[in-house]
């Protein structure tokens, strides 16, 4: 039992957080947003060559051969500085399931670039009637002969227009939501058939409508074994979700620390409105919320890889009910402590809010997780 | 960070269990199961297994008694206590006098008091709170005038929990009436037997017998009988409500009521055919205090393991949170349990010795109602959530 960082995470803290106070500063953030991908190339370049974007890769692929707690580490940073760049798409989700489940060859063609910040990918897997069931997949996946034929829609493709290539779930056997049948293809973005549609999201990140029409994708494309990427896809989620846990986690310590600032120096009443007790004991409300919030996030790191499916599951699940309750609380007392300075689009506060609000909708809300731990039979086991 | 236990953990942890199963005796954990009130002697009887065992004051100094344990050991042990579940050690003996006896007392105080409360030969209780010092502790009134070896103690403690078996009493009193008040306070060891004192019960909304008030008319207790220096009594009990970390948040309490609130919810009808379980609102309800409870077994442990590091003696004011989200939990446990049994939370049955009514519905039921109104304590004793709350705001946030 031991909640300490090692040296060289402690390291890899101080190194990400000054460079997110020296670069993510709340003005140069908006001017990022505006670049063409709606991120910064020269962020990217920087995680690259501070050899972020290789942290969870293999050191024979050119990566550090870190584990989830790396992850943590990083991805609660950008959390602080509301990072826009597509680390969670490109490193963790389509990255992990290259690590976890890519051929030698994929690995080899593949990894480096990521490394080296010159390939940036997606995930396409949710889609309109799915909601957040995982197994509910209708884009098909015809075979021709040695290759396949992707036809569908993939809905809410986080950072999918700025991605170089896809991994495309598709059901090469089975009924929609049979959980066996769903392979995962990699696919070019510029292949002919792909329809790529972007948008910014609420909280200023970037997310993309796919339609894939025929879009045919030699042997080579599957990645993992044909007819079981379902477990892939679900452990590549679970790391997700223990990422955006860690994210959020960096997010609420920003809001909170901003709302008690505001509540020591705005001044009403002649005295600083952190005299007032009910505030006070709102402030501590939010603080007891996000250091629940803290203690599941470390949980989830901690399950992110664990090879037994259940637990890992019923875990991780758990952690993205605290998560998302907390992220509710700790944000909407954050906009009422502020006042109306904190329902204006210049201020930081409401940026955060946005932030840990859409981390409580990506794959699966605190309702739908709920609803989960619940069915895995809660989580105190009889003795 | 590595958040698994070690292998020795895991095995010491199989070892308090295996005594724990084997030694309680069965009716006392039936009791607990159960949620019915214990008597004097269940806790005396099980305390001296512990104490045989040396395991009564494991958290003391090893030369008094204590066993030396690392604070996760000291966790796990109270956990499983509290999970298999066994009753505490009287905590005013074990966790509130005997470490300020400890940390403040001279050697003689130490040398006749330690070995006795280990082994529960005095039963102790704690004269803190009066009619006009609730929250606001350090305004006490009770009076302490020295004449010659003695203090003449005058005055009035309340909320005084099981003082009816009480042998001796730990108490704050005023000795300096003229200083600031939580400089003129001193804390004397009384004998509860000594003539003036009148102890009266106070009925509970649950229709329990546990607190009392205390008066004191002319008392004479020997200076010797303070502990540690005149007019610094407020800083031994600061010491004191500090003290606690481990168990505060009584994760394992928690644990073992939401088995029991499962073995329950499997029993219930819930109408239309199905069992209180099978409802999937329920059941989600349920689930939302395990979630709860997860996250505070995981700030508990943090808290713990930081311990190692070798923090100040000082209070932690990360107690605060536990105690806050503990005794929210440990509430909304209580509430579930007494919605689980639907109608039959009705049938008033107080669970105090003499009253022998003919029992109907379920016999689990009777004792589930009224925990529910008693643990509404839970976050009123021991400095009230608000107070915490004021705490955290201070020491922590510091607005």
């Amino acid at each position: 039992m031991d909640f300490d960082l090692s040296e060289e995470q402690r390291l890899l803290q101080e190194s990400v957080g000054k460079l997110i106070a020296d670069e993510y500063e709340f003005e140069k953030r908006k001017a990022y947003a505006k670049e063409p991908a709606g991120y910064s190339a020269a962020r990217w370049a920087q995680f690259a060559e501070l050899g972020l974007l290789g942290i969870p890769f293999p050191e024979t692929l050119g990566g550090s051969g870190g584990s989830a707690v790396e992850t943590m580490i990083v991805m609660e940073a950008f959390g602080r500085g509301l990072v826009l760049e597509p680390y969670l798409a490109t490193v963790v989700l389509a990255g992990g399931i290259l690590r976890r489940a890519g051929s030698a060859g994929q690995q080899r063609e593949l990894i480096p670039s990521v490394i080296a910040g010159k390939l940036r990918l997606a995930l396409a897997h949710g889609e309109r009637q799915a909601r957040y069931d995982l197994a509910d997949v209708a884009t098909s996946a015809r075979s021709a002969g040695e290759s396949w034929v992707l036809s569908g829609r993939k809905a809410v493709v986080i950072h999918g227009d700025s991605a170089d290539r896809l991994i495309v779930s598709a059901r090469t056997a089975g009924d929609q939501r049979d959980k066996v049948g769903i392979s995962l293809f990699l696919v070019d973005a510029k292949a002919p058939g792909l329809t790529v549609q972007g948008y910014p999201t609420v909280d200023g990140l970037r997310a993309a409508e796919i339609q894939l029409e025929n879009v045919k994708v030699g042997p080579d494309a599957l990645i993992g074994e044909r007819d079981r990427g379902l477990a892939i896809v679900e452990q590549a989620v679970d790391a997700g979700i223990a990422a955006l846990a860690a994210e959020a986690v960096g997010a609420m310590t920003a809001m909170h620390e901003i709302t008690v600032d505001y509540l020591k120096t705005r001044k009403q009443f002649g005295v600083a409105i952190g005299s007032f007790q009910a505030l006070q004991h709102r402030a501590v409300d939010m603080l007891v919320s996000l250091e629940q919030a803290r203690s599941m996030a470390y949980l989830a790191t901690m399950m992110a890889e664990e090879p037994d499916t259940a637990e890992r599951r019923r875990a991780i699940s758990a952690a993205k009910v605290q998560i998302g309750r907390s992220a509710r609380f700790v944000g909407q007392q954050s906009i009422q402590l502020h006042g109306g300075i904190g329902m204006t689009m210049e201020y930081k506060i409401g940026h955060y809010f946005k932030r840990v609000s859409m981390i409580d909708t990506l794959f699966g809300d605190a309702e739908h997780h709920l609803k989960l731990v619940a069915e895995a039979g809660g989580l105190v086991d009889p003795l | 960070m590595d958040l698994r236990f070690t292998p020795e953990e895991t095995a010491f942890r199989a070892e308090i269990r295996a005594f724990f199963r084997s030694a309680l005796p069965e009716p006392i954990r039936r009791k607990m199961v159960e949620g019915r009130h214990l008597a004097k002697a269940d806790i005396v009887t099980w305390q001296r297994i512990l104490n045989a065992k040396g395991w009564a004051v494991p958290h003391w100094p090893v030369e008094w008694g204590g066993t030396g344990w690392t604070p996760v050991q000291h966790y796990i042990f109270s956990e499983e206590m509290q999970q298999t579940p066994a009753p505490q050690t009287l905590a005013f003996g074990t966790h509130m006098v005997g470490p300020v006896i400890i940390a403040f007392g001279n050697e003689e105080q130490k040398r006749h008091y330690l070995p006795r409360i280990r082994n529960i030969d005095d039963w102790w209780c704690q004269g803190f709170s009066e009619p006009g010092s609730g929250s606001d502790l350090a305004s006490l009134k009770t009076s302490a005038k020295r004449q010659g070896d003695h203090y003449v103690v005058n005055g009035q403690k309340t909320w005084t929990t099981l003082a009816q078996h009480a042998d001796m009493m730990f108490c704050l009193v005023r000795t300096d009436p003229a200083a600031k008040k939580q400089e003129g306070i001193s804390f004397l060891l009384m004998d509860m037997k000594s003539p003036g004192i009148t102890v009266r019960p106070i009925t509970t909304i649950d229709g329990s017998a546990e607190v009392n008030e205390v008066f004191f008319d002319d008392v004479k207790v020997p200076v010797a009988n303070r502990v540690g220096d005149e007019n610094k009594g407020w800083d031994y009990a600061k010491y004191l409500l500090g003290h606690e970390r481990t168990s505060i948040a009584r994760v394992g309490v928690s644990k073992e009521r939401i088995r029991r609130l499962k073995e329950l919810a499997a029993l219930e009808p819930a109408g239309g055919g199905g069992r209180m379980i099978d409802d999937q609102r329920f059941r989600e309800r349920i689930a939302e205090v395990e979630i709860e409870l997860k996250a505070l077994e995981m700030t508990q442990l943090r808290v713990v393991a930081a311990e190692r590091h070798g923090r100040s003696k000082k209070p932690d004011p990360a107690s605060s949170i536990l105690k806050i989200k503990g005794s929210e939990i440990q509430q909304a446990i209580s509430t579930l349990l007494m919605e689980v049994i639907g109608p039959y939370a009705m049938p008033y049955r107080p669970d105090i010795e003499g009253v022998n009514e003919p029992p109907v519905g379920p016999d689990y039921a009777g004792p589930l109602a009224p925990t529910y109104f008693n643990w509404r304590k839970i976050s009123i004793y021991g400095g009230s959530n608000e107070i915490q709350r004021n705490i955290i705001s201070k020491a922590i946030l510091g607005l």
